[in-house]
């Protein structure tokens, strides 16, 4: 017992010794990228990281991978895939997907799951148009009545799931259900079927379509608005991520709810605003869906929740929480967008769709967790 | 040691107490925390250490007993309330967001920001550079402050909490268990750490279970079991090996030790 205190200086001796190693080993900087020649040395220590670890450790960079190989393999297989006009197509097909995975991703990154996503945008296309019909409003006041609706269900979402602590699966489950059944009960019960009644004749309709719905034309090729929706929403989600403190905390509280709570970040009001977000992505999606014809269909949305997730999974989003990137999501949805439409350029069956989009979603999320690994590993 | 019992204790709690339905978990604690000293808090599991620092740090209130700061009788209604009044709580377990850059991790909760109205942004050049400053100030040498803080060792993780701290102008700082479950190389790490953040001032309360550490670096010495306090020692009142048969559980050890040389 009584030499315990010589043993214990002896610990500290050591630490010292092993302290002085840190910054030996960190002096050398200049000659990066051997980091792999370091392994032997074990531990911590080794902070070489070079340009191509920094690639590796992108999150959107499998999608990346992906997106490529199926433009590439598409150009061979369909003919005419590489024409303007069918890039305008593939990139449309993409923005519907993408405004909605845009936010879904940031949710995601802050660790949580929203299955009511799909059918919010067709309750916000009928509370839209409804609205404007039922109360011969200008269709601008449907427009932003649901917007607040909307918003509303976002941050009721928000507020259910960090008032009672349920897991995000069963809160937005329950709200996905209640959301279906409203959509149908609510649109039979005032237009007597399931689809609202026109409101093309309208006031406001036209300006309102080209806010939501336009083409534009640019050199010669179509480009629809939501495209630009779509590439705003990108560049809005990455600022906020990268560049806000908002952004901090949404990594924060996907990564590490605890930590980020006990250094005062509060969890409740980001993930009530993710939520929140979701709703707003919603309400641009439904407007589109509205003022793309004149009517909406009540039962329109059910699944589409699971496509965003994919969207946003693909990009390379952890499942878990605390990982991905706005620029992912939107790789996800190109690529969603390219073999969606792909399929049909090369004029096959679109039923096997489903099974390029799951052999797809398998993929990525492999080739994710692979370079995840390598880039953590080595660095 | 007899002089600093006249200052104004950073931090004193006197006979606190704390009940969990009809749980008793703590009961008559009292200590003192000066700037510039190590208060080692000693407890064997389910002593009553983390009720205790749950106290100080704003997650839970005291139901019996006072807690002054600074002198002032108070009471802590949240984290960062206490993080407001300079206490600051490493966690053992929960001290970092491990996929998020050093840098990242280092300005959590309190992101310096500049540019006006919906332009204000994160000072990315600020944060770098004075998480890699703040680091090297407390001796930790890392040249990648973009790199996930998971990638770093434990031992590493809780130095970049203890600079944080410091960083942030606690005066109190509280640290959870902090070589609980590292190596002994690594212990002794943080251990340098800590006798550093005391150096820079700030008053130190160190929970642990390891009598060995909390003797290289405290200055005074507060024993838990079962939610009382059992001691409550300055360095010059007591040795290591008394520390360490009191931790133990005196008698108890007393017993153990007879039982098993009979073997």
């Amino acid at each position: 017992m009584t030499a315990a205190p010589n043993r214990t200086d002896a610990e500290t001796a050591d630490g010292e010794a092993a302290d002085a190693k840190t910054a030996g080993g960190t002096v050398d900087d200049g000659t990066a990228g051997h980091g792999t020649a370091d392994y032997g040395t074990a531990d911590e220590r080794i902070l070489q990281t070079s340009a191509t670890r920094k690639l590796l450790a992108r999150p959107e960079l499998g999608s990346v991978v992906g997106a490529l190989a199926v433009l590439v393999f598409f150009a061979f297989a369909a003919d005419g895939f590489l024409r303007a006009s069918s890039l305008s197509t593939v990139l449309y097909a993409s923005s519907a997907i993408g405004i909605m995975a845009v936010p879904v991703a940031l949710l995601m990154i802050g660790g949580e799951f929203d299955l009511s996503a799909g059918v919010l945008v067709t309750s916000s296309a009928l509370i839209s148009s409804m609205f404007s019909y039922q109360m011969t409003a200008n269709t601008w006041v449907g427009v932003g009545v649901s917007l607040l609706v909307t918003l509303a269900v976002g941050a009721f979402n928000g507020f259910v799931l960090t008032r009672t602590k349920l897991p995000s699966f069963i809160v937005t489950l329950g709200t996905f259900l209640m959301l279906t059944g409203m959509n149908l009960g609510f649109t039979k019960l005032i237009d007597g079927t399931v689809s609202t009644k026109t409101i093309g004749d309208m006031e406001g309709f036209a300006s309102a379509h080209a806010v939501f719905a336009s083409t534009l034309t640019l050199g010669g090729v179509d480009i629809k608005v939501t495209i630009l929706w779509w590439l705003g929403l990108v560049a809005l989600a990455s600022w906020i991520l990268l560049r806000t403190r908002t952004g901090n905390w949404i990594f924060a509280v996907g990564g590490n709810e605890d930590a980020a709570r006990a250094v005062g970040v509060p969890v409740a009001a980001t993930k009530t605003g993710l939520y929140m977000g979701v709703a707003f992505g919603a309400w641009i999606s439904g407007q589109h869906l509205l003022f793309s014809f004149d009517a909406v269909q009540s039962g329109e949305g059910v699944g589409n929740e699971l496509i965003y997730i994919i969207a946003a999974v693909i990009g390379g989003c952890l499942i878990t929480g605390g990982y991905g990137s706005a620029v992912g999501s939107a790789v996800g949805a190109l690529l969603f967008g390219m073999t969606s439409k792909g399929i049909v350029f090369a004029e096959w069956n679109p039923d096997w769709f489903k099974f390029f989009l799951g052999a797809m979603l398998l993929l990525a999320t492999l080739l994710n967790a692979w370079v995840r690994k390598r880039a953590e590993a080595v660095k | 040691m007899t002089e600093t019992e006249t200052r104004t204790a950073l931090v004193e709690l006197s006979g606190v107490g704390k009940r969990y339905g009809s749980v008793r978990a703590l009961e008559g604690v009292s200590l003192q925390v000066h700037a510039g000293e190590i208060t080692c808090v000693l407890g064997d599991n389910g002593a009553g250490k983390s009720t205790l620092i749950k106290t100080i740090a704003g997650l839970h209130q005291h139901d019996a007993g006072t807690l002054r700061i600074d002198g002032e009788e108070t009471r802590l209604a949240s984290p960062r309330e206490a993080l407001d009044r300079g206490i600051a709580t490493v966690y053992q377990d929960l001290a970092v967001v491990p996929l998020m850059p050093v840098w990242r991790n280092f300005f959590l909760g309190s992101e310096p920001r500049t540019g006006v109205g919906p332009f204000k942004r994160l000072d990315t050049g600020l944060m770098r550079r004075t998480t890699r400053e703040a680091l090297l100030r407390m001796g930790i040498d890392l040249r990648d402050v973009d790199q996930p803080i998971g990638t770093l060792s434990g031992g590493e993780r809780q130095c970049v909490a203890i600079a944080r701290a410091v960083h942030f102008g606690a005066k109190v700082l509280i640290l959870d268990e902090p070589t609980a479950a590292l190596g002994v190389k690594q212990s002794g790490v943080v251990l340098k750490y800590v006798a550093a953040a005391r150096d820079e001032g700030l008053g130190v309360v160190l929970i642990t279970h390891n009598p060995h550490h909390a003797y290289l670096v405290g200055d005074r010495f507060v024993l838990l079991r079962r939610g009382t306090m059992v001691g409550h020692h300055t360095r010059d009142e007591i040795t290591l090996d008394e520390l360490t048969k009191q931790m133990a559980g005196g008698a108890d050890l007393d017993a153990l030790v007879h039982e098993l040389q009979r073997t």
